[in-house]
């Protein structure tokens, strides 16, 4: 029994090296990314396009689906660590916890890119760098186009994300810092549709019959909860975009058709298209430029002007 | 001498829906000083229009899940899977519907037929395999989730079709169609389980497995079946959840709604324990339930405190239902008076 223990031990040390030698040989970048899960449509656009990139610019990706735990992103980070990857990306499910196997990729070496949500750490210089989505530009964004196109249209709704993401509590403060500058705005109303189509409705729904015709803007976080509020602004009888202006965020593929048909008066991207940006600097990290501590990824704004011609486009 | 005295629960004074009631009740009063035109329910387009005719369309998923949970829970089990399983019936119907032009009847059974045999699925674990129910539908949960992403292939598809938005959306001599298909689950429930011995069955499953056994009743049938049935609960659940949205969600449709299904046939005055079951309760417990969810958004409760009073009206009517707490009660006046 021990020697066959041994021997196997001893083929698998084999084996490891072996395959250490054979990627060393091949000089291909190899990154390992810690995804969150499978929760959303835009995360699924996130993990197409670190998957199709990768394999764009021939690097090896390892990728490990966190399947909304903690514990099994850093699992997944630890693993990395071991195998000696080049770089590691993370998209954080939660803020706070990553500092230990942080520092045991400091240790090894390898740089850490997080990825879409901040992180926080005792030790600043525990990860690289900062990529994500600027949310709090996205809600001011959402707030000037009102500013200037509301066409005299003041009274608003809020439909909020989910209580405590920072999705919804940096929109939902950038849009309030933006509307006090202009006096003639009011948020009538303000409730949580946790992102949902089918919250956003009812949430909506609710709102109708308890402010009636007063209602003149709805301002969602997400456009799922956008599109449940157009149906529920149907249902009662008033047309979405004429009578109820739409303003939301994210962009999907079905909202910036929406733009498109009148429905939504405005929808600004969130994007999730980050693998070029982040492949962009990992490639910069290694050849041992400097990168900037934290940067955005670029978001666009839709409306009556442009989506119509950009709906056909849209890869998520 | 062996003594036979049987342990004797005395049988409930009033029945365990009045806590249930009041809440609603109290919860009405609420939304009529707050907003006066709570109550008023004008026509439009030939139906009635109007907050409680919302309630009855947003709740009627959550009664619907309640219905097949009690039963459930009346045989000592749960039924976890029943969210995941909404999701699997809307990510079918509308694969069948929009990428493969089936007819709506079709997809509606393909999509039923999926779901129960989902329940079917937990059903065997629980009863065949002898599996906790907690944790055999607790791998449906999850496997239903994954099935209903691998059919829309991680994607909202949206449905446009009239005939399938009338089934969440529609109105039916002015009711809404939802509310409808609830009342015929509820009453077709209602007489096969009390107009026969099913409900029995049932009962004397959750009761005393063993003791059902030797009585000559085949327990794991039961206990089986009683999870096919929370399947086409949910199934149902599930297509008038993608039909009230147009779209089917394989993420977010019926996310927590087991929870809230089980909450609402505890505060119905179904025990967890198993064994007596209110059919009426299911029903008192998810309208209590939506009512409570609409009353915050019309008095405006910021969304981060919005557990708060759910939580404490949870708590005060499942208090209030307890033998033990009211005896206290009682005990507390009764020293005061005296």
């Amino acid at each position: 029994m021990k020697t066959s223990l041994i021997r196997r031990s001893l083929a698998c040390f084999g084996l490891a090296f072996a395959t250490v030698l054979t990627a060393q040989a091949q000089k291909k970048i190899t990154v390992g990314f810690a995804q969150t899960g499978a929760e959303s449509a835009w995360r699924t656009a996130n993990t197409n396009s670190m998957k199709n990139e990768a394999e764009k610019r021939g690097i090896v990706l390892k990728f490990a689906d966190g399947q909304s735990k903690q514990e099994n992103q850093i699992r997944a980070v630890r693993s990395f660590v071991t195998q000696r990857v080049d770089a590691i990306v993370i998209a954080p499910i939660v803020e706070t916890g990553w500092d230990n196997v942080l520092r045991e990729a400091k240790r090894a070496k390898i740089p850490v890119i997080v990825m879409d949500r901040k992180i926080q750490t005792s030790d600043e210089s525990l990860y690289t760098c900062f990529i994500g989505s600027d949310f709090y530009e996205e809600g001011r964004m959402a707030a000037d186009w009102l500013a200037k196109n509301a066409g005299g249209k003041t009274k608003i709704v809020e439909l909020q994300g989910e209580p405590g993401s920072a999705a919804a509590n940096e929109r939902r403060k950038a849009f309030g810092d933006a509307i006090a500058k202009h006096p003639q705005f009011t948020i009538i109303d303000s409730q949580s549709g946790n992102f949902r189509r089918s919250q956003g409705k009812e949430v909506m729904e609710a709102f109708i019959k308890k402010h009636g015709r007063d209602i003149e803007i709805v301002y969602a976080h997400n456009d799922d909860m956008a599109l449940g509020a157009i149906q529920a602004i149907e249902e009662a009888g008033l047309k979405p975009g004429q009578d109820i202006l739409i303003v939301s965020i994210d962009a999907i593929k079905e909202a910036v058709q929406a733009v498109a048909d009148g429905k939504i008066s405005v929808t600004v991207e969130c994007n999730p298209l980050f693998g070029p940006k982040v492949y962009d600097t990992i490639e910069r990290i290694l050849r041992g430029e400097q990168v900037e501590r934290v940067s955005y990824n670029q978001d666009e704004l839709f409306d009556s002007t442009n989506a119509a011609a950009r709906v056909g486009s849209r890869e998520y | 001498m062996i003594d036979y005295a049987i342990p004797q629960t005395p049988p409930p004074a009033r029945s365990p829906l009045v806590w249930p009631l009041a809440g609603i009740g109290l919860l009405v009063v609420l939304n009529v000083i707050i907003n006066p035109a709570f109550l008023k329910i004008t026509t439009l387009d030939g139906h009635l229009y109007g907050m409680p005719i919302d309630i009855l369309n947003q709740g009627s998923r959550a009664m619907l899940l309640a219905l097949g949970m009690t039963l459930v829970i009346a045989t000592g089990g749960i039924d976890l899977a029943v969210g995941s399983l909404m999701a699997v019936a809307g990510s079918t119907a509308a694969l069948l519907l929009v990428n493969h032009g089936v007819s709506l009847p079709v997809a509606m059974i393909a999509a039923i037929g999926v779901t129960m045999l989902g329940g079917l699925c937990s059903g065997l674990m629980v009863s065949w395999l002898g599996l906790q129910p907690i944790v055999a539908t607790l791998i449906m949960m999850t496997a239903g989730r994954g099935v209903a992403q691998k059919l829309t292939n991680s994607e909202v598809i949206v449905v446009q079709n009239p005939a399938f938005e009338y089934l969440g959306n529609g109105f039916f001599v002015g009711l809404p169609f939802s509310i409808l298909v609830v009342a015929v689950f509820y009453f077709a429930a209602y007489f096969f389980l009390r107009r026969t011995a099913a409900g029995l069955f049932v009962e004397a499953v959750g009761d005393n497995e063993t003791a059902a056994r030797f009585a000559g009743l085949a327990t794991s049938r039961v206990k089986g079946l009683v999870y096919v049935f929370s399947g086409l609960c949910a199934g149902a659940a599930g297509l008038l959840a993608a039909s009230n949205i147009r779209a089917a969600d394989p993420y977010k449709a019926g996310e927590m709604m087991e929870l809230d299904a089980i909450f609402a046939v505890v505060v119905g005055g179904t025990a967890l324990t198993g064994g007596r079951f209110l059919i009426a309760g299911a029903f008192v417990g998810a309208l209590l339930l939506q009512t409570l969810t609409t009353t915050m958004y019309v008095i405006g409760v910021k969304p981060s405190v919005a557990p708060v009073p759910k939580a404490l009206l949870i708590i005060v009517v499942c208090l209030m239902q307890s033998e033990k707490t009211r005896a206290w009660l009682r005990g507390l006046f009764r020293r005061k008076a005296s």
